[in-house]
């Protein structure tokens, strides 16, 4: 490159950014990756059985259970919102669809093969997406705090989920119990989970969705600076409400392929999960203060908790140093953040 | 015709009257510099212009008919743009995505429709030459100094066919270099026929390039007279107080 093109229009004095001070290599997201990288080559030197295609097929499936979720919430987080409801929504869109698939089997309505898992499916993913409905409704007409609309739901889901089921928990069943199954907890290839597939193309949607549309392109802007936006006429309730749905069909799907897995949605599926789900999106390099996030760091961040525990169990560590450790990890990339931002000025 | 007529607006924020019955027109390809002391309600009255607040009461007229703004982007389809006091930027944001925010380019897939990059930071580019700033279109604001800031606030202006441009003390937070060319990008508008409206509280800024000065006091126009025809002195009498109308 001469040393022209590397200056603005003849500017001498305004020099482009070097590749690695630029884009992805610059964010927090890059140094979770190397680090995820570092841990997995430890990790393969510590334990002959970390990298079998069978561990790995575990990790790609467990850490699944959470990714899709952490993909809706960093939207939520990139505009500056937070979503507490997460394992709640996980835990109703279970219930919920198993609940269909059982009182469609009890009445014994089928028209055709597939009927009954459509219909249950349908209806968990639109419980879920009114839950995100209300809560974005709450956020961006009434005004009130992301923080607290979201914990209230948390609580009300997760109750009306005990009273729906009377704490007991319910299971798939039906004549699409089989089909169900196959598409929540199957592997193509012997090896590769179908969730993980799931998971693959969502993440590539987001991304092209963040990056290549004017509606991800206006996410950003309003973590940005949310003035900004409506006086440029950016539509900022109408995407803030857009954004809580689909946090919460995404927590919804994963709880339905949870609930596949398990082959059965118990009552308290997800406690807490919510904390594992903002703590992966935040080490994947989501900022809680809003404008940045990506798909990608969400799938990092996901990764590294799941390869963490993974390890953990391989290495006859306590698994309950598990929470501890996250907890790390979540300062230690935060902290790296800012010491790079510092440095930067 | 007069291109903009304010007749009679007040605008209260509960107890507090920040404009009082003003009136005043601007004429077409005319630079109106707007002066006061800080509180004296400029930055209301272009944002009442702009269409981020409603009049309490009185009317405005656009090109000879009533106007009633009630959103940035109505304001914008009337061709009336704003560079605001606060910038109204997006940090994490690069300069030609903040340019063009809210009126992206696209190419076309089917119905889709996908962010043009390409052509938004070549246009960006553009008008950056134009305005000869040193500004990067793919630059993150963050990493941007404040006359760097202003040349992207005032790039997004010139988007658009504006046959108004508000500008909110666009010389208060820049080098002086970047301030003269701020003021010949103003000589430029002007050229092109595009009236300006300049808040600034450096009376040199106004006494270069505007036609005519409006001053204001507490809420109220206590003068609107031709430049030609006025004085720094007499201007700085007005803002202080020191005379009480011209
Ligand atoms: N959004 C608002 N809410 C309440 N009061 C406001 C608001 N904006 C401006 N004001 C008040 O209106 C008056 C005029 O302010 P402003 O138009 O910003 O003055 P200037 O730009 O001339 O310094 C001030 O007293 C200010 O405190
Ligand atoms: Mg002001």
């Amino acid at each position: 490159m001469s040393p022209m093109s590397d200056t603005v229009q003849g500017f001498t004095n305004v020099r482009r950014s070097r590749w690695w001070q630029r884009g992805f290599f610059s964010s927090q997201s890059a140094y979770v990756l190397v680090a995820l990288l570092l841990v997995i080559l430890m990790m393969s030197f510590a334990s002959p059985n970390f990298l079998t295609p069978g561990n790995i097929s575990n990790i790609a499936r467990n850490f699944t259970f959470i990714a899709i979720a952490t993909l809706g919430i960093t939207l939520v987080i990139i505009t500056g919102g937070i979503d507490l409801s997460v394992g709640s929504t996980i835990a109703m869109t279970a219930t919920v669809t198993s609940l269909v698939m059982n009182g469609l089997n009890d009445a014994q309505f089928q028209p055709f093969p597939g009927f009954s898992l459509i219909v249950s499916v349908g209806a968990g993913l639109a419980v879920a997406a009114l839950i995100g409905l209300i809560n974005g409704l709450s956020i961006a007409w009434l005004k009130l705090s992301p923080f607290v609309t979201t914990l209230a739901s948390l609580s009300i889901v997760r109750g009306l989920t005990y009273v729906l089921t009377q704490g007991r928990g319910s299971y798939p069943k039906g004549p699409d119990k089989e089909l169900f199954i196959d598409i929540t907890a199957g592997k193509v290839f012997g090896y590769v989970p179908l969730p993980f597939l799931y998971l693959l193309v969502l993440a590539l949607i987001m991304y092209i969705v963040l990056h290549h549309t004017a509606w991800g392109r206006h996410i950003f802007a309003i973590g940005g600076n949310e003035q900004a936006g409506r006086m440029t006429g950016v539509k900022v309730d109408r995407i803030k409400v857009q954004v809580y749905v689909i946090s919460a069909l995404a927590a919804g799907l994963n709880g339905i392929i949870i609930s596949g897995w398990l082959g059965s949605a118990p009552a308290n599926l997800a406690t807490s999960y919510e904390l594992t789900i903002i703590a992966a999106a935040v080490i994947g390099g989501a900022n809680l203060a809003g404008g940045v996030g990506g798909a990608a760091g969400a799938i990092i961040g996901c990764l590294l908790i799941e390869v963490i525990r993974n390890g953990l169990i391989l290495a006859g560590i306590d698994p309950y140093w598990q929470l501890t450790l996250v907890g790390f990890i979540i300062l230690a990339a935060v902290l790296v953040d800012r010491l790079r931002s510092l440095r930067a000025g | 015709m007069a291109l903009l007529e304010l007749e009679n607006v007040t605008k209260e924020f509960g107890a507090i009257t920040a404009l009082q019955g003003v009136s005043f027109t601007v004429n077409p390809g005319e630079t109106v510099g707007l002066m006061g002391d800080n509180g004296a309600g400029k930055s209301t009255l272009v944002k009442i212009i702009s269409g981020i607040f409603a009049p309490t009461s009185g009317q405005l007229h656009f090109e000879g008919s009533r106007a009633y703004i009630h959103s940035p982007g109505e304001a914008r389809r009337l061709g009336i743009e704003t560079v605001y006091q606060d910038l109204a930027l997006s940090d994490n944001l690069t300069a030609s995505a903040n340019i063009f925010l809210g009126r992206e380019l696209f190419w076309r897939l089917g119905p889709l429709r996908f962010l043009d990059h390409r052509a938004m930071n070549a246009r960006a580019a553009e008008l950056f030459a134009e305005l000869k700033s040193e500004t990067r279109a793919d630059d993150l604001v963050r990493k941007m100094s404040g006359g760097q800031r202003q040349a992207v606030a005032i790039a997004r202006t010139r988007l658009a066919d504006a046959r108004l441009i508000l500008m909110d003390e666009p010389t208060a937070a820049i080098s002086v270099r970047q301030v003269a060319e701020v003021l010949s990008l103003i000589r430029r508008l002007k050229e092109a026929g595009i009236a300006v409206i300049l808040i600034s509280h450096r009376m040199p800024d106004v006494f270069s390039v505007c036609d005519r000065v409006i001053v204001m006091r507490r809420g109220t126009k206590v003068a609107d007279k031709k430049v030609a025809e006025s004085s720094p002195e007499e201007v700085t009498a007005l803002i202080t107080g020191a005379k009480e109308a011209a």
